[in-house]
C-alpha cells in the first residue's frame, strides 16, 4: 500500500494534461505504436487474460475471457466504451475523461485492435460536459495525429471512433440497454442469450467495455501481466471459481468525510482505511454509521464493518450485492436511514426502465411504502413486506432481464437486515396509533402516497 | 397533417443530421443524435420536428416519438428556460444538504422542479447523480457546473442568470 505508485491518475495535476502535446510528451502512445507493430490481436487478448483484468464497470467480468467470446466469423466487430457512469457516488470515468482523455483513448484503440473491432462508438452521458468535449477534442487530435482512420499508427489496422451522446437515464449504461439506445430505439435490455459478443450492436458481435477497464489495457500492455497480477489480491483458494482482484482500481469516495474525491489504490483498500487515509476520516468528527460500498446498487455495511476490503468478494462476504463502482459513499451517524433508503427507492423507482412487471411494480411500490413510512403512516408489517418484495425482483431471483433490479433491492435487504430497530422505533414513534396495524392500507392514503 | 404546418428542422440542422448517416449503418441510430441537435437549437422537440427527423430517418414519427418519449431529458410541449438547471438529489448530494438548496432555489425562483420561470430565464429539473459527487451538493446549469452548494452559492448561481 505505501510503496503503490498510481498509474491510472499519474497524469492528473500536469497542466493541460487533456491535450495530446502534453499527453505524448510524457510517454502517451509509444505503447500503442509499439504493439500495432510488434504484437498479434491474440497476443493481446492473452495478456490481458494472464493478467486477471476484471472489467470495472460493476459486473467484474474477466475482461480478456469476454473478448475470447467474440464470434469472429462474423463482421464488423463493433466497440462500445461504455461511459454512462449514471451509478450514484460515481464519478471516476468523468475523471479519466476530462483530465486525460488519450489514457483513454489509447486504451480504447488497444482494446479495438486486440478484438480487431473496426468502429467504437463511445457512449457517454448527457452530463459530462465537459468530458464530451474534451474526448471529443482528443479523438479528432488522433484523427490528425494518424492514431485513428486507416492504418492506425503506420500498422494496416484500421479504425473509427465516434462519439455519441446519452439523454439522461440510468439504464442506458447496462449493456445491452446501451445497445437499444445507440440502434435508437428507448433502452430497454436485452434477455440474454444471446450475449452481445455473439449478437450486439445492429445484430453484429460487440464488445462492451468500461472507460476505467480500457485504461488498465493500456498500463497492461505497457508493463505487463506479471506487474498488474502484483497489486490487488489474488485468488480466494477456498473458491477455484474466483480469478481474485488484480490490479489498481480508482475509489470515488463522496458523503459525509472531510475530503471526498477519486483516489487510486490498489484492490483490496478496506472501506476504513479508505476513509480514514485518503478521506481524512468522517466529517465533524462523527462516526460512519452505514457505508454503500460500490454505488448505491450494492447495500450498505453498517459501522461495524469498515474492516470490509473493497475487493470483487469482499462487500459480498458482508451482504452487499458485490463491489459494483468502487464508489463509496459514506453516511454519518446523525443521518436517517430511513431518508436514505427513501432517497435510494426513489432512485430506482425513476430509473427502472418499466420492461419488467416485477422491476417496475417492484421499485414503484418500495417507494410508496418508503413515502408513506417518512410520512409517519408505516406499520412494522411494511418491513417484511418491503423484504419479501426485493427478495422477489432481479436476476438472482429470475424475474427480470437486467440487474437494475437486484440493485433496487439491496440497498432495501441490507438497510431493514442491517438497521432493523431503526426502522422500527421510527415506526412506533411516528405512527403511535397505526403502527400493529396489518388491514389493507386505505386506498386514500395509498392514492396519496403515490403522488 | 394539414399541408400549413410550417417546417421546424432548418436547413443547418437538417445538415447537420444528414452529416452524421456515415457514422452508423442504419439511420434509425442518428435518432438521439437528430434529437439533440434540434433539443440544443430551440429547446424542445415539437411534434411536428418529430414528423421531419422520421422523414430524414425513413422511419414513422411513432418510432421516433417513442425514443422521445424515453428519455426524460427531451422537452415537447414548450421549450425550456434559457439556462435548464439540474439539481442533483441523489445520495451524496442529499448527504450534504441537496434538499435545502433544491428548496431554497423554487422559494427564490417561485417555481417548481419541472417548471420555467415567466421570463422564460429558467428551468429547474430534479437531476440523478450528476457524476461529480466529490462536490456534493452539485447542479449543473446548462454546461457549468457548480459544485459545493448552498443557498448562499444558489443565490450567486441564480444571479449569473441571461
Ligand atoms: C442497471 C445497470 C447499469 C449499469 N451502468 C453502467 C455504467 O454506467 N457504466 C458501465 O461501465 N457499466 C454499467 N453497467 C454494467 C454493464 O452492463 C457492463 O457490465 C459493463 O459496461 C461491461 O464493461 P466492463 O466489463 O469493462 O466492466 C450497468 C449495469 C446495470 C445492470
Ligand atoms: S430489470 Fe428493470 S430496468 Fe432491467 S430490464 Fe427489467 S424493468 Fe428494465
Ligand atoms: S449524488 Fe449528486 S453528483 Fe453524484
Amino acid at each position: 500500500m505505501d510503496d503503490f505508485e498510481p498509474v491510472l491518475l499519474a497524469n492528473i495535476g500536469v497542466e493541460n494534461s487533456h491535450e495530446l502535446r502534453v499527453y505524448e510528451s510524457r510517454g502517451g502512445y509509444q505503447t500503442l505504436r509499439r504493439a500495432v507493430r510488434e504484437k498479434t490481436p491474440q497476443e493481446l487478448v492473452e495478456l490481458v487474460k494472464a493478467s486477471g483484468l476484471r472489467g470495472r464497470g460493476g459486473a467484474g467480468f474477466p475482461t480478456g475471457l469476454k473478448w475470447t467470446f467474440l464470434d469472429k466469423k462474423s463482421r464488423p466487430i463493433y466497440f462500445c466504451l461504455n461511459a454512462d457512469e449514471s451509478e450514484p457516488g460515481t464519478f471516476n470515468n468523468r475523471i479519466l475523461m476530462e483530465e486525460d482523455p488519450h489514457q483513454v483513448l489509447e486504451g480504447l484503440i488497444l482494446s479495438c485492435y486486440a478484438t480487431e473491432s473496426s468502429v467504437a462508438y463511445i457512449y457517454m452521458r448527457y452530463e459530462y460536459p465537459t468530458a464530451w468535449q474534451r474526448m471529443g477534442r482528443a479523438v479528432q487530435e488522433c484523427y490528425e495525429a494518424g492514431l485513428l482512420g486507416q492504418r492506425v499508427a503506420g500498422s494496416d489496422y484500421s479504425l473509427d471512433v465516434y462519439l455519441h451522446r446519452g439523454a439522461g437515464a440510468y439504464i442506458c449504461g447496462e449493456e445491452t440497454g446501451l445497445i437499444e439506445s445507440l440502434e435508437g430505439k428507448r433502452a430497454w435490455p436485452r434477455i440474454k442469450p444471446p450475449f452481445p459478443a455473439v449478437e450486439g450492436l445492429f445484430r453484429k458481435p460487440t464488445v462492451v467495455n468500461n472507460v476505467e477497464t480500457v485504461a488498465c489495457v493500456k498500463h497492461i500492455v505497457e508493463r505487463g501481466a506479471d506487474w498488474f497480477r502484483s497489486i490487488g489480491v489474488p485468488p480466494d483458494p477456498n473458491n477455484p471459481r474466483d480469478p481474485g482482484s488484480f490490479g489498481p482500481k480508482l475509489y470515488c469516495l463522496s458523503g459525509h468525510v472531510n475530503r471526498p474525491g477519486c483516489y487510486e489504490a490498489p484492490l483490496g483498500i478496506t472501506v476504513r482505511e479508505l476513509i480514514d487515509r485518503m478521506g481524512q476520516g468522517v466529517w465533524k468528527g462523527r462516526q460512519a454509521k452505514a457505508v454503500v460500498p460500490g454505488g448505491i446498487s450494492m447495500g450498505f455495511l453498517s459501522g461495524e464493518e469498515l474492516d470490509c476490503p473493497l475487493d470483487f468478494n469482499g462487500p459480498g462476504r458482508y451482504g452487499c450485492l458485490g463491489l459494483g463502482t468502487a464508489a463509496v459513499v459514506v453516511i454519518d451517524d446523525q443521518t436517517s436511514m430511513i431518508d436514505v433508503l427513501y432517497n435510494s427507492c426513489r432512485f430506482f423507482a425513476h430509473e427502472s426502465c418499466g420492461q419488467c412487471t416485477p422491476c417496475r411494480e417492484g421499485t414503484a411500490w418500495a417507494y410508496n411504502i418508503l413515502k408513506r413510512i417518512k410520512a409517519g403512516r408505516g406499520r412494522l408489517v411494511d418491513l417484511d413486506l418491503l423484504l419479501g418484495l426485493a427478495d422477489s425482483m432481479g436476476i438472482i431471483p429470475g424475474t427480470t432481464i437486467c440487474g437494475l433490479a437486484d440493485g433496487a433491492a439491496w440497498p432495501i435487504k441490507n438497510a431493514i437486515r442491517k438497521f432493523r430497530d431503526e426502522f422500527e422505533t421510527y415506526i412506533r414513534q411516528t405512527n403511535p396509533t397505526g403502527y400493529q396495524r396489518t388491514d389493507p392500507v386505505p386506498a386514500m392514503e395509498l392514492s396519496e402516497s403515490c403522488r | 397533417m394539414p399541408a400549413t404546418t410550417p417546417r421546424v428542422l432548418t436547413d443547418e440542422m437538417i445538415e447537420e443530421i444528414r452529416a452524421l448517416f456515415p457514422r452508423y449503418p442504419t439511420r434509425r441510430a442518428v435518432t438521439l443524435p437528430a434529437l439533440h441537435i434540434v433539443h440544443q437549437r430551440l429547446r424542445h422537440v415539437p411534434l411536428q420536428a418529430v414528423v421531419e427527423i422520421a422523414e430524414l430517418l425513413e422511419l414513422a414519427p411513432a418510432e421516433v416519438q417513442d425514443t422521445l418519449t424515453f428519455y426524460g431529458f427531451f422537452k415537447q410541449n414548450q421549450p425550456h428556460g434559457r439556462t435548464r438547471l439540474w439539481v442533483c438529489r441523489s445520495i451524496s448530494c442529499f448527504l450534504r444538504g441537496s434538499d435545502e438548496v433544491l428548496r431554497h432555489i423554487c422559494r427564490r425562483t417561485g417555481v417548481q422542479p419541472g417548471q420555467t420561470t415567466p421570463d422564460g430565464r429558467l428551468t429547474i429539473e430534479e437531476a440523478e447523480c450528476l457524476g461529480a459527487c466529490e462536490f456534493a451538493p452539485c447542479a449543473l446549469a446548462n454546461d457549468a457546473l457548480w459544485k459545493c452548494l448552498t443557498p448562499e452559492e444558489a443565490d450567486r448561481l441564480l444571479k449569473t442568470l441571461k
